[in-house]
């Protein structure tokens, strides 16, 4: 469902090239959960946005749903759901019902289908009491809600999701991810998410990918990377344990300065 | 056709996003009236020294300052940008940008939404207590009402392409506060483009300034032949547009292949 060849994205930061992503090649099947990890600046969100086709890559190349994305972005966008967590896609001053229905618009659902595919998110995720209420006043749960169902509303057969959990107290934590776990269990929706929440890989991800310096550092289960490092309790310590290691071994890549954050337009 | 129904929709929620401020277009529509009567007075003043200064009336000129106080709200003569323009400043327009909408016609419905709701709340109430406290001519050419929407697009065009320099300037605050000053000056606000000197009149009247304020108020008043205002108009509308779909080509690459 999704797979990339040596997908690499470097950056111009004040004239100097610096790669983000360097080389990466993974694939996922139809149907899986997949999480990706991966340090701050490790090359995850530009990776989601190579796959989403917000990013054109440097070098390789992707297929989601067998698709190029870069090349076939808006034929990628009917089949494909994104949620971006820090960003929200809803119109802020519009009540959330019409944001839906502005989404409806653009991706060119079917009437009926969107009908029921809205009543249906709508129970599952209870929108029901803030489906009218302006998104610049929900709450971000409620808006995080908002952002999965305006992702969903076109049943898409793969959902990208970047940092979903992020900033939720753990009670919208805990519905949004039993959500998730529904929605591949009962509708057999590939899922792959990013995330810096251990809680999301362990309650959810049967796979997990290790990104570090722009490369697959590892590639298995929980349990597998459990026993990476013996002797370590909790998941917590054995990523944190690898993230310190694989910065100590690795050769030490330029990394992005925040400042010069891809998304931001002003160079 | 679903295109025309989104566009419509969007056109819609334009109209009702700004409906929701009913208390600041009211706020906005008493502050234009206000202005209007002082500046009306100033211009009686004036117009009773020199009778027939631009080639106005007395009632002209007064119907002029009314008709352009309620011009301030649809053309947003004081130059603010878009509401995307804090999209551009939070990355967010990478994801606007590639929806499968081509942003300069989204943001078109949006604002001639806009421009519908202000021409209720603002521009009806000053052109109506001009009209009461002192005597304004009614529109002489029919053709004011395309004048008007003509003028609308010019005002978005504009604002479109000074909303978008953000995408190369990290602080557009400048461009904005250069922007107001050059549409108030140059649209005819201050006063009718006619009392301007030599050069400066030329340049003012064939900026698309002028095009926002000026000239519509010109076919209202029929001082001159509708179809070169309206061809005039229609000038700065294609040039502006096409300019803003250049830039906006130009702002995708940036954001999507080159990444900021």
């Amino acid at each position: 469902m999704i797979e990339t060849m040596s997908l690499g994205r470097d950056f111009k930061v004040r004239g100097v090239v610096v790669p983000a992503v360097h080389d990466l090649t993974f694939g996922v099947a139809a149907g899986e959960f997949v999480g990706c990890l991966g340090p701050n600046g490790a090359g995850k969100s530009t990776t989601i946005k190579m796959l989403t086709g917000i990013l054109t890559p440097t070098r390789g190349r992707a297929l989601v749903a067998g698709l190029d994305p870069a090349r076939q972005r808006k034929a990628l966008a009917r089949r494909i759901g994104v949620v971006f967590g820090q960003r929200t896609t809803l119109w802020w001053d519009l009540p959330l019902r019409d944001s839906f229905e502005l989404v409806r618009l653009l991706y060119k659902v079917d009437r009926n289908r969107f009908g029921t595919r809205l009543a249906e998110l709508t129970e599952v995720l209870e929108l029901g009491p803030f489906l009218k209420t302006p998104v610049r006043q929900l709450s971000l749960g409620q808006r995080m809600r908002g952002d999965i169902t305006a992702a969903l509303l076109h049943d898409p057969e793969v959902l990208v999701l970047d940092e979903p959990t992020i900033g939720l107290d753990v009670v919208a934590k805990a519905e949004v991810r039993s959500f998730l776990a529904r929605l591949n269990a009962d509708r057999g929706t590939t899922v792959l998410l990013t995330t810096h929440d251990l809680g999301d890989v362990e309650r959810l991800c049967r796979r997990v990918l290790l990104i570090d310096h722009g490369r697959l550092a590892f590639d298995g289960s929980v349990a597998e990377l459990r026993a990476l490092v013996p002797g370590q309790e909790s998941i917590e310590d054995v990523v944190a344990h690898l993230y310190l290691s694989s910065t100590r071994a690795a050769p030490r890549t330029p990394r992005r300065t925040p400042d010069a954050d891809p998304p931001t337009v002003t160079a | 056709m679903a295109d025309f129904v989104l566009y419509l929709r969007l056109f819609q929620y334009g109209f009702r996003r700004h409906s929701t401020y009913l208390a600041a277009a009211l706020a906005g529509a008493f502050t234009n009236t206000v202005f209007g009567v002082l500046r009306a007075y100033v211009l009686i003043a004036l117009w009773e020294a020199r009778p027939g200064l631009a080639g106005y009336t007395l009632t002209e000129a007064v119907t002029f300052c009314f008709l352009t106080q309620g011009f301030i709200g649809p053309m947003q003569v004081f130059g603010r940008g878009l509401s995307f323009g804090d999209r551009i400043r939070s990355g967010d327009i990478a994801f606007d940008l590639v929806r499968p909408a081509p942003l300069l016609l989204w943001s078109l419905s949006e604002d001639l939404g806009r421009a519908a709701y202000l021409t209720l709340a603002r521009s009806l109430p000053p052109s109506i207590a001009g009209a009461v406290m002192f005597t304004m001519i009614g529109p002489v050419s029919p053709w004011f009402a395309v004048s008007f929407v003509l003028g609308v697009v010019v005002s978005f065009g504009w604002r479109y392409l000074v909303t978008l320099t953000a995408c190369w300037t990290t602080d557009d605050r400048g461009v904005h506060t250069l922007s107001s000053l050059l549409t108030f000056f140059f649209s005819g606000m201050v006063l009718p483009l006619g009392l301007f000197p030599g050069w400066l009149r030329t340049v003012a009247e064939a900026s698309p300034f002028a095009a926002m304020v000026q000239v519509p108020a010109d076919v209202w008043l029929g001082a001159e032949p509708a179809w070169s205002a309206l061809g005039f108009q229609l000038f700065w509308v294609v040039a502006l547009l096409g300019l803003g779909a250049l830039a906006t080509s130009a702002a995708r690459r940036k954001v999507v292949v080159q990444g900021g």
